[in-house]
């Protein structure tokens, strides 16, 4: 499942980088005359409601979703690793402080803070990023913290402050480091949520505005035409679940591979 | 029935936590307690460790006294424990009801610009935006606003909507009964999939029934509800006539929303279910069951199953968020009259008193079924509420 999953996310890579220009359609180019027009030799995936290209306007869709992955993941990874390690290795009010903001960011089920933030800021990209990392930080802080809290006591550790190292010497080079398989598998199975959470957005009108291609606003506009022509709804929704079926097996195969107990256990 | 010395000490230090006004066991209630009849015993019983348990020490016979008395300050340190933890954890939600509501208040605050002209338009007229920002008590200072919140959230006053010019809380409240209609539907979906999933995945593991039900439940994690809504939609309701496709009425009307929603729940509890039966399966007592010559389906269904049905729950009561915040999402999809469809309807309004309403109530309710799902698990675990 781990190989499946790594080819799932190569090949959505490859697709969205160099699949727009393979594909050699303008994800943009609108043919009413032919609006709505199903599968065929021509159009692999058929045409949406203004006669643009599905498949070309999936593959551009590709490079918006692993964007808003990436950089989701990215910067919830950064604050919530450096937050984390800081409370874990100094402890006291700067612990109590990171904590209770974290406990109160997860008092909001899921999304909810997210469509609260871009509510008010307004929809676009941007904002949606940034709504996904306010909220996604917290759970890399609270994985790094307890990791930090369980390093920081071991005897290379205490070995390299006995030398003088200095702390944030400590945290980068010996701490951290440290923390990396499990930031590695939280960030891969986070990728996916990221993703879901986007199209999530998208799909409420909340995410990315048209003409911008998104696999959620696709699947948005396709609703109103169930009856007619579910090919918009059938095309986006499959390369959604695939995509975060494809980070979840990786994920889930990484957790495997750099957790051995959590293999076992789930082994049975 | 005399007890020795060494007895009385024990019954008397054993008791101290447990007397109500918090002191130790009088000389006389513990003469009573040990070496008293009957009527004496309960009367010495009722003023140290209350009624309840008074009736159960009734329903003690025979025995040693002291052991009798031993055996209620066991109980009753057993409910001294559960009593700190319950009141440790509702003390631990202040604090995060405080920070989510806070949070909530500042959200109108985070609009770019004026909130009352972004409320109302660029085009609006400024004696309109106005009269809004003084509605909102926006032209006041932010403490003053904050302190109104609070007063206002204590009193069950979540302000005007702006459109409707009705109380946001009367809007939510009429909303209520339809959300969790939906949310208690999914669930029961979610159990009655994974639980059957969970089981033949850990009763056959390794075979191909357990690759298969693992791999339709990572399937199912991973389909959006978005999408899964809109084709059950066009199988069971466009297709095949059995199901209406909106809106909330009879038990028919409840399936579509109810499967789209629980079915991403029940692919993760049916893993869930899985992993904890397989912990349950390697425990002695199953092997014991077995070894007295119990059958194999019976030490799984009767034995393992229910124990492993605590971790299943408590997961479940915690996924309650993943489920408010999904039916935002299906009651959208399935225009079900639920706080979901209203939170979207009135971001599209911009009327952010009721966004705010929405947002808090979701959170608060999230907060409070975490709250009573953590007490439900320190009830059924000592292990968690000794910690």
């Amino acid at each position: 499942m781990t190989r499946a999953g790594a080819a799932i996310v190569c090949l959505t890579l490859l697709a969205a980088v160099i699949g727009p220009a393979i594909a050699g359609v303008d994800p943009a180019f609108q043919n009413l005359p032919l609006r709505l027009e199903g599968p065929s030799l021509s159009h692999w995936f058929g045409l949406d409601e203004l006669g643009r290209d599905i498949l070309a306007r999936l593959l551009a869709g590709a490079r918006i979703s692993l964007l808003v992955g990436a950089v989701v993941v990215g910067i919830s990874a950064t604050v919530g690793t450096l937050l984390g390690s800081i409370a874990g290795y100094y402890g006291g009010i700067v612990d109590d402080v990171v904590s209770r903001v974290s406990d109160i960011l997860m008092a909001f089920p899921g999304l909810l803070l997210a469509i609260a933030v871009v509510a008010v800021l307004g929809p676009s990209l941007t904002n949606v990023v940034l709504a996904l990392a306010l909220i996604g930080w917290v759970g890399y802080a609270r994985l790094v913290r307890g990791q930090v809290l369980r390093v920081r006591e071991l005897e290379y550790v205490q070995a390299a402050r006995a030398l003088g190292a200095t702390t944030p010497r400590i945290l980068a080079r010996h701490i951290v480091p440290a923390t990396l398989p499990a930031l590695i598998v939280q960030a891969t199975l986070g990728m996916g949520g990221a993703i879901l959470a986007e199209a999530s957005l998208s799909f409420l009108g909340l995410g990315v505005q048209p003409p911008t291609p998104s696999w959620g606003t696709m699947l948005n506009y396709g609703r109103s035409h169930l009856l007619d022509a579910p090919h918009l709804t059938i095309f986006p929704g499959l390369a959604i679940a695939v995509l975060v079926l494809g980070f979840n097996f990786l994920g889930d195969g990484l957790r495997d591979a750099l957790d051995p107990t959590m293999s076992e256990s789930r082994r049975g | 029935m005399r007890a020795s010395r060494g007895a009385l000490e024990r019954v008397d230090s054993a008791a101290v936590p447990f007397r109500r006004d918090g002191r130790g066991l009088l000389g006389r209630e513990v003469v009573d307690l040990v070496f008293g009849n009957g009527d004496q015993t309960r009367v010495a019983l009722r003023r140290t460790v209350g009624e309840v348990l008074t009736a159960r020490v009734a329903r003690l016979h025979g025995g040693d006294c002291t052991a009798r008395v031993l055996a209620i300050a066991g109980r009753s340190a057993k409910n001294d424990a559960v009593l700190r933890f319950l009141a440790r954890r509702v003390t631990l939600t202040i604090p995060v009801l405080l920070g989510v509501a806070t949070l909530v208040f500042s959200l109108i605050h985070l609009i770019p610009g004026d909130p009352a002209q972004a409320m109302l338009g660029e085009a609006a007229p400024q004696a309109d935006v106005a009269a809004l920002r003084s509605q909102l008590g926006l032209d006041r200072p932010l403490l003053e606003q904050y302190a109104d919140f609070l007063s206002g959230l204590i009193r069950g006053d979540l302000g005007t909507s702006l459109r409707t010019r009705t109380s946001v809380t009367a809007q939510i409240v009429e909303r209520l009964p339809a959300t969790f209609e939906l949310a208690l539907a999914a669930m029961l979906v979610a159990m009655a999939f994974a639980v059957p999933l969970g089981i033949a995945a850990a009763a056959w593991r390794g075979t191909f029934i357990d690759h298969a039900a693992m791999a339709v439940a990572m399937a199912g994690m991973a389909i959006p509800n978005f999408w899964l809504g809109p084709l059950l939609a066009i199988v069971f309701a466009v297709e095949l006539g059995w199901l209406p496709v909106s809106g909330r009425g009879g038990i028919d009307h409840l399936v579509l929303p109810a499967l789209s929603l629980g079915l991403a729940l029940a692919a993760m509890l049916a893993r869930m279910t899985r992993a904890s039966l397989l912990e349950e399966l390697r425990e002695p007592y199953v092997r014991a069951a077995r070894a007295r010559g119990i059958s194999r389906s019976r030490a799984v269904i009767v034995h393992a199953f229910r124990n492993s049905l605590i971790p299943v729950v408590t997961i479940l009561g915690l996924q309650f968020g993943a489920v408010l915040t999904g039916a935002v999402i299906t009651e959208t999809i399935f225009s079900w009259p639920g706080i979901g469809r209203l939170l979207i309807q009135s971001i599209g309004f911009r009327d952010y008193p009721l966004v705010q309403g929405c947002i808090l109530l979701i959170a608060m309710t999230y907060v409070a079924v975490n709250l009573f799902t953590d007490l439900a698990y320190g009830l059924l675990d000592p292990r968690i509420r000794y910690q």
